[in-house]
């Protein structure tokens, strides 16, 4: 029950300490882990947004370069040569020639419409020479301007191409100049830029075409592209950066700008996932490091907490202990003064009884008395005073040795020596009572350092119990001295009888102060009571074990100084 | 009890003897007994009385209980160093109490018996003090 609540405090105790020391040392770690990764989240998050839309703007840029530069070749071609010449397939074929040299390829072919949609020249690859361009869209649009750069479309020759178209006036006159622009070269504009594993860009029209070969995952228009247009429009910014789902339902980061004149979008798209994939990693390092730090903190906290909590109880049980000695050394104390006293006062009554019974022994052998018949009966019976007073002696003598010691003179002794002169002293006793004793001493003992007299008192004691107990039945006591394995620094000497042992009931009372089993007269009840205050006092232990029908079996720990 | 100034000892060999005890009960029997015994005995019941009693009179032997109510025995003992008495002094202790006996014995006491005592050894002790 004691034990239980003990440990249930012990265990509440524990728990505290364990706790405390978690939420003091997670606390930081988990605020330190926390902080940084928001900074870098942060300053990551800004640092891959303007990687992006210097990207996206950059390329923008390059785009619309090249876009005005073609125009701009285009342009130069028609103010050097008169309608005439350029009507005429040779020159244009020259003219086409050059352009094609200059700018590797780009030009596929070149073409000279009038006015009414009529091509009056062509120099390229198709055969398109008088095809009439009067209900083209680009033509109709072109008509309206200087310069024109067309949508991508497929047209008559049934691939993706855009047309690039200079206005010419001469003489009453209008004709257009017009390029077909090679798309491969023009996609590879943007098809190049990669970003990261999923970041790829592309073009698209007011109308959310595609002006560059769609990526893979979409066959037609992108669902939402108005959403750029409007965000576009809304910021007045060439450029935005925003994060939205896609098709698919993955997020995306995009980055747009608005080409030719605000015609075209240049998007730029990456997964989240991707673009942030250095800020997931130092996620999961982050994690990682929680974890194992977790782990080993705990296991720290665990591990210190127990060993603290078993020092802690280890401590507690010695200091109850010595609590525990401390009252009984002073309960010995104060039964040893209160014995000492009534010894004292018993002592003058007693002697008063005995010199009054003397005294009537005195008078009674005057003659008067001499015939009388009782006169032998009265010297019985003042001879049994006499004897009872000496009794009482005893016992008063018995309680003043338990109460101070008669010599206590320590100095350095071999126990074994003690042990050997007193199995001596009690050898005709043991004789006697058919009791034989065997000595079982380990021979190298060192010397300690107490009072020899004490020491024999004690061993006297318990031998005469042991010999008292098999005063009926005979036996053997056995006394062995060595150095101890249970309690080190100890000498241990054991004395074993093989009597009829100590009922359990009074195993806890057998070192009580007037605890005695032997009959009225026999025995005052304080012989292992002194044993015990003589050796606690010494800074050695006694106990006993024993149970009925098997014996007792003292043991005696003595302290051997250093 | 305790007679004054005239002494009945001047021609008389008994021993004069003066117990000093506070148990009264005990030193009327001890006077009895002594004093059938053929001694003189004056009894004493506290320390004052002995020193009373001294004044008045010589005494060849003083029994001396060390433990009495009124003053302790040892104060007795230097009391009657001091006054310079030539009479032996037989004191009487508790057992367990020889460390009280040992100082009486350095304060000029005859011996020691311890209490209760067997009357022989008394009177015994007595004689020895009275030879010595």
């Amino acid at each position: 029950m004691i034990k239980d609540k003990y440990s249930k405090y012990y265990r509440s105790l524990s728990w505290n300490l364990i706790l405390t020391a978690i939420a003091v040392s997670f606390t930081p770690l988990i605020m330190v882990i926390g902080v940084l990764l928001y900074q870098f989240n942060v300053s990551y998050q800004e640092k891959t947004q303007a990687h992006l839309s210097e990207l996206v703007q950059k390329h923008a840029q390059n785009i619309d370069t090249f876009l005005t530069e073609k125009l701009a070749n285009l342009r130069q071609t028609s103010v050097n040569n008169s309608i005439e010449s350029l009507s005429n397939s040779e020159v244009l074929r020259e003219k086409l020639q050059n352009l094609r040299s200059e700018y590797s390829n780009v030009f596929v072919d070149l073409g000279v419409v009038d006015d009414r949609g009529m091509q009056l020249a062509y120099a390229g690859p198709y055969e398109l020479k008088n095809v009439t361009y009067a209900d083209a869209d680009w033509f109709k649009a072109a008509l309206q301007l200087d310069m024109y750069i067309s949508d991508v479309f497929t047209g008559l020759r049934g691939h993706p191409h855009f047309i690039v178209a200079v206005k010419k006036h001469e003489s009453g006159r209008n004709i257009l100049l017009r390029a077909t622009i090679d798309f491969k070269a023009f996609n590879s504009l943007v098809q190049n830029l990669k970003i990261g594993k999923t970041g790829y860009a592309y073009i698209l029209n007011r109308k959310g075409e595609f002006q560059t070969s769609p990526p893979l995952e979409y066959k037609a228009s992108p669902t939402g592209y108005e959403f750029f247009w409007n965000a576009v429009a809304k910021t007045k910014n060439t450029f935005i950066i925003t994060q939205r789902k896609d098709e698919s339902g993955t997020e995306n980061l995009y980055a747009v700008a608005s080409l030719k004149d605000g015609q075209w979008l240049l998007i730029v798209k990456q997964q989240v996932k991707d673009a942030f994939s250095d800020l997931n990693r130092m996620q999961n390092i982050a994690v990682i490091i929680f974890i194992i730090g977790g782990i080993a903190i705990l296991m720290m906290v665990y591990y210190t907490t127990r060993r603290m909590v078993r020092r802690i109880r280890r401590a507690d049980k010695e200091k109850e202990f010595m609590n525990q000695q401390v009252i009984e050394t002073g309960k010995m104390a104060s039964i040893g003064e209160l014995a000492a006293g009534i010894a004292h006062e018993i002592n003058n009554p007693v002697a008063i009884m005995v010199e009054e019974a003397g005294w009537i022994g005195d008078l009674l052998e005057e003659e008067e008395f001499a015939q009388s018949s009782n006169l032998e009966e009265f010297n019985r019976a003042l001879k049994q005073i006499n004897t009872q007073g000496r009794r009482c002696k005893e016992i008063t003598h018995k309680l003043l040795s338990f109460a101070r010691k008669t010599d206590s003179t320590v100095k350095d002794v071999q126990l074994n020596e003690i042990i050997t002169e007193i199995v001596g002293i009690s050898s005709q006793m043991a004789k006697y009572n058919k009791v034989t004793i065997e000595m079982n001493l380990q021979p190298t003992l060192p010397y300690i350092t107490i009072s020899p007299s004490e020491m024999q008192q004690v061993l006297l004691n318990l031998i005469n119990n042991a010999l008292d107990a098999m005063e009926k039945t005979g036996g053997t006591i056995q006394i062995s001295t060595k150095i101890s394995e249970i309690e080190p620094g100890h000498i241990v000497i054991i004395i074993q009888d093989d009597g009829p042992g100590i009922p359990e009931a009074n195993l806890a009372r057998v070192f009580d102060p007037f605890f005695t089993t032997k009959p009225v007269g026999k025995g005052t009840g304080l012989g292992l009571s002194i044993c015990y205050g003589i050796i606690n006092k010494m800074g050695g232990k006694i106990d006993v074990q024993s149970a009925s029908g098997q014996g007792a079996r003292f043991r005696i720990w003595i302290p051997v100084q250093k | 009890m305790n007679g004054k100034t005239t002494a009945p000892h001047t021609n008389d060999a008994r021993i004069r003897l003066l117990l000093i005890d506070d148990e009264e009960g005990y030193v009327n029997v001890l006077a009895n007994r002594l004093e059938k015994r053929h001694f003189h005995v004056t009894k004493a019941y506290s320390g004052s009385d002995a020193i009373r009693a001294v004044r008045g009179q010589d005494f060849d032997v003083a029994v001396l209980d060390l433990k009495m109510e009124d003053m302790d025995g040892l104060e007795v003992l230097k009391i009657f160093k001091q006054m310079g008495l030539e009479m032996k002094i037989i004191m009487l202790t508790g057992h367990g109490s020889q460390e009280a006996a040992t100082e009486g014995l350095t304060l000029g006491a005859f011996d020691y018996l311890t209490k209760p005592c067997e009357l022989h050894d008394l009177i015994e002790k007595i004689q020895q003090a009275c030879r010595a």
